[in-house]
């Protein structure tokens, strides 16, 4: 689906911090640093010692976590740019109205609001404080959305970052920078590309990225 | 607890200083905004990050900054929006 992006959230405009790299920040994308691993791995056998979870709960709920993925969200947006009143509702509220299109029961995950992209006005999602994600429709975030960069440059020069994933707006395009800081989650519903009124509902899926429905990108028209 | 804001209301973050878990952003205290979404309320995450209940729960607001009040300079047609409880909120007369 969405390709993976050179990471251009570094002020020198070098490229992504790499894991031979030294001067590496300790917590960027490519490395992690072995005393989490032991710190994780001796939390989670305490956890399961003292019956807080057990290893098959874990591992159902890292399978869980896993099966989601941006195709979900994909789905979603397809369906609400071909059915206004499917729109109407996930707007509205859009938990109940994933729900019911993908049958997938997101009692146990985060509140979710769904903010739809027009002509006027583009969202973009960050989470300034940590890294929150609506994972139930788009899977694991990218190492990138993570990142210390990204976290800090998206709310304090939301329109230098945006141009360097090659979206370029328009001033008098609103930009809304959305910053997830509590127990709401967003999706962006981007908007439809012009020249797609034939395309099929998988079609339409096939289209749309992840990057898009984080609102880092906008969707090009399709190639004819 | 009922929301004490609703939507189009002024509002202003308080600008303390906590040294404990807490999911107000340091860049947004003391800033001026305006009520735009009344979500539900939460459990108090500055308590559930040290095991307790987290009540009273707290009215959770979307809270719309226009950039220049956050930053202090201009950035063409920006907003910035954040999540915050509403015992960070006070009304900005």
């Amino acid at each position: 689906m969405a390709h993976d992006h050179d990471h251009p959230h570094h002020d020198h405009g070098h490229d992504h911090a790499h894991a031979d790299d030294t001067h590496a920040p300790v917590n960027e994308a490519h490395g992690v640093r072995p005393e989490s691993v032991l710190l994780e791995r001796a939390l989670r056998e305490l956890l399961i010692e003292k019956n807080v979870f057990t290893a098959a709960g874990l591992q159902r709920q890292i399978e869980l976590t896993e099966s989601r993925n941006p195709e979900l969200g994909a789905r979603v947006v397809a369906r609400a740019w071909t059915d206004p009143q499917y729109k109407a509702r996930l707007l509205a509220e859009a938990k109940p109205a994933i729900e019911s299109l993908l049958g997938i029961d997101l009692n146990l995950t985060p509140e979710l609001t769904v903010v739809e992209n027009t002509s006027g006005r583009h969202h973009v999602i960050c989470c300034t404080l940590c890294s929150c994600y609506p994972r139930a429709v788009l899977g694991i975030p990218p190492a990138w959305y993570k990142s210390p960069e990204y976290r800090a440059r998206m709310v304090s020069e939301p329109r230098a970052v945006l141009a360097e994933f090659g979206t370029r707006l328009p001033d008098d395009v609103e930009v809304r920078v959305v910053d997830s800081t509590a127990d709401m989650r967003y999706m962006v519903l981007p908007l439809r590309p012009r020249h797609t009124d034939n395309m099929s509902e998988a079609e339409l899926v096939a289209l749309i990225t992840r990057d898009s429905m984080i609102g880092v990108t906008v969707l090009p028209e399709p190639r004819r | 607890m009922t929301p004490s804001f609703a939507p189009g209301d002024q509002v202003k973050v308080r600008a303390a200083d906590v040294t404990t878990h807490c999911r107000t952003p340091h860049y947004l205290r003391g800033k001026r905004g305006v009520v735009a979404r009344v979500f539900g309320a939460f459990p108090n995450p500055e308590q559930l990050a040290y095991h307790r209940p987290g009540v009273p729960y707290q009215p959770l607001y979307q809270i719309e900054f226009d950039f220049r009040e956050v930053w202090g300079r201009a950035e063409a047609n920006t907003v910035i929006t954040a999540d915050i409880y509403q015992h960070w909120l006070e009304r900005d007369a």
